[in-house]
């Protein structure tokens, strides 16, 4: 019959008014900025390098090797190398960068130059309350502006923190298994030079 | 102690009014009661648009406006600076003058309306004797106002827009006003004042109204439903259709007249809903009679809010129509259903009081209703396609 349709949809909507304040769940809405949605782990926002321990300058792991650089589909990475070398992460000596700026206006967060690089040095933070009122160079981050500790990584993605401090700590172990190496062959001469490596490999 | 509080406004209007020389105290009596008419209205639109925008998020499953004020009921403040520092922009190809008198015009039609409708008891404007007519009258003008505002637009849409406004104006006026003269023959009178006085009585504890009467729950209907058309409120708001041709003949208005159009179109939708609470529910008068003590004012503006709260509840609830279901439903269906209300309405008058003419009259309705409701949906079924030539 003409209207039933209608008295059916009347219905309906004074349930959705009457229910909206009986029953919470149907209001969605989350009431910026007094709450917030809850982030997932993986979620990524900006780029930050990562330092080990308490100085922020003797900690980072960037060795500016420009892989990140080159590989930024928008270019926004922009590394100088220094001239002197310090020792990275894994306790090897390497440049570092004397002028790391990101132009976070231009980044599209797609991950990449995480994804290149080899010295677990640069990851996403989840940080996305960054308005600034300086049009020029608020969003211009510079090395200082994006160093943060390890702590840091480890409270935002615990599980990606745990793989990259393994993957860390297994090179680490490499390079000092190395320098024990070498160091014994300094000591004994009459040892021989093949490494334990090589072991493997049948003798000509 | 009760007639004081319900005339309290007419006496406070005679206490000022007397302070001034006799002379100007006609003059002075009725701009008093134009500034009140005014203020009043103009502060029911705001609260209305926070209402209506609340009243759409909650049936919507969200929350309103509710930043500014308590629970956002300030928000009309914070529109209005909005649409008064906005910059007015007037089309190259618009005619100027046009353009600047459409809204003003809509708004002087709209507030007009307001001067025949009786608020509370001897609380009217201007007791004219043809008040009916006089309401019917001014509405046309706003249409007149919508058309002169999508032809100064200079835009062909906004054109459409007003052309299609005015074409869905004029087919529902015809409904409005043979639903009304249904009530003007029972009242046998056409002046507002005595339709409410009508309808002022109780048998036992019921009211009088209209309201109550075979014909006139249909006429009522009837009358709601053109005058959603005629306010150009959804499910009728084709020529503003907000999502399609964005806002149809107000498209080229910004700021300051895109405001004053909204309160035109706000205002004529709170006139048209108080002409239809003066003929058909009572005007001022209680719903029960052990009510009465109530002042007859916040009766008028309690029946007025429950009409604002059904257009808010409708609005929420249907979808737009297309301008020829429009069209059809006001010609195919609301036009026969109005001339058969007029016949129920004499069948009423001359039929003597009891349950046969109840019966006849409720009768008559429900088959017109059921009738015509089929054979307008009958239309709606698809067929297969013939094409006649291809065979």
């Amino acid at each position: 019959m003409l209207g039933e349709g209608i008295a059916k949809g009347l219905v309906e909507t004074a349930r959705n008014f009457f229910g909206s304040y009986v029953n919470k769940d149907r209001l969605t809405t989350v009431q910026y900025p007094e709450q917030r949605l809850p982030q997932i782990e993986a979620t990524r926002d900006f780029p930050f390098l990562v330092y080990d321990g308490d100085d922020w300058q003797a900690g980072m792991r960037c060795v500016a090797c420009q892989i990140c650089e080159k590989e930024c589909p928008p270019k926004c990475i922009f590394i100088e190398k220094s001239k002197d070398k310090k020792a990275d992460a894994v306790g090897k000596p390497q440049f570092y960068p004397a002028v790391f700026n990101i132009d976070v206006s231009v980044c599209m967060s797609c991950q990449i130059c995480v994804e290149v690089c080899p010295f677990e040095a640069i990851k996403m933070d989840t940080e996305y309350e960054l308005s600034t009122d300086d049009r020029f160079c608020g969003l211009l981050w510079e090395k200082e502006r994006l160093s943060k500790p390890n702590e840091h990584y480890r409270r935002i993605h615990p599980t990606d923190a745990a793989v990259s401090d393994a993957l860390l700590a297994e090179e680490k172990a490499k390079v000092e298994a190395k320098a024990k190496a070498a160091n014994e062959t300094k000591t004994n001469p009459t040892v021989s030079n093949t490494t334990p490596a090589d072991s493997g490999v049948p003798s000509a | 102690m009760g007639d004081t509080v319900d005339q309290f406004f007419v006496t406070l209007q005679q206490w000022i009014a007397s302070h001034t020389p006799v002379g100007l105290q006609p003059v002075i009596s009725t701009v008093l009661a134009v500034i009140a008419i005014l203020g009043v209205f103009a502060l029911l639109f705001a609260m209305t648009t926070v209402l209506e925008r609340k009243g759409l998020g909650r049936i919507q499953n969200r929350y309103g406006p509710n930043r500014v004020g308590p629970w956002g009921f300030l928000q009309p403040i914070a529109d209005g600076i909005k649409s008064l520092t906005k910059e007015d922009l007037v089309p190259r190809g618009a005619d100027k003058t046009v353009h600047l008198l459409a809204p003003i015009l809509l708004v002087l039609a709209a507030f007009t309306l307001f001067a025949v409708l009786p608020l509370g008891r001897n609380m009217v404007l201007v007791n004219l004797d043809a008040g009916v007519l006089f309401f019917f009258a001014v509405s046309s003008v706003m249409e007149v106002a919508i058309f002169m505002a999508g032809w100064s637009s200079g835009n062909k849409y906004s054109m459409l827009g007003a052309m299609r406004a005015v074409a869905q104006m004029i087919s529902y006026e015809v409904p409005l006003i043979l639903a009304s003269v249904t009530v003007i023959m029972a009242a046998s009178s056409l002046s507002t004042v005595g339709i409410v006085e009508r309808q002022a009585g109780y048998t036992g504890v019921l009211p009088h109204w209209f309201l109550f009467t075979p014909w006139g729950f249909a006429g009522f209907f009837l009358f709601m439903v053109s005058a959603t058309a005629e306010s150009n409120r959804s499910p009728f708001d084709l020529p503003e259709g907000e999502s399609e041709i964005i806002a149809g003949y107000f498209t080229e208005y910004s700021g300051f007249k895109f405001a004053l159009f909204f309160l035109g179109e706000y205002l004529g939708m709170f006139a048209i809903s108080g002409l239809g609470i003066t003929l058909f529910l009572g005007g001022w008068s209680a719903p029960f009679s052990f009510l009465t003590w109530i002042p007859s004012y916040f009766w008028f503006f309690a029946k007025l809010l429950v009409m604002i709260v059904m257009f808010i509840w409708i609005r929420g609830t249907l979808p737009r129509l297309r301008m020829d279901q429009l069209m059809n439903f006001a010609w195919k269906f609301m036009l026969p259903m109005a001339l058969i209300n007029l016949v129920n309405a004499g069948v009423w008058h001359f039929l003597p009081h009891g349950v046969l003419r109840w019966l006849l009259c409720g009768g008559l309705v429900a088959v017109s209703y059921v009738v015509l409701g089929r054979g307008l949906t009958q239309g709606w079924k698809l067929e297969k396609r013939i094409y006649r030539f291809a065979e």
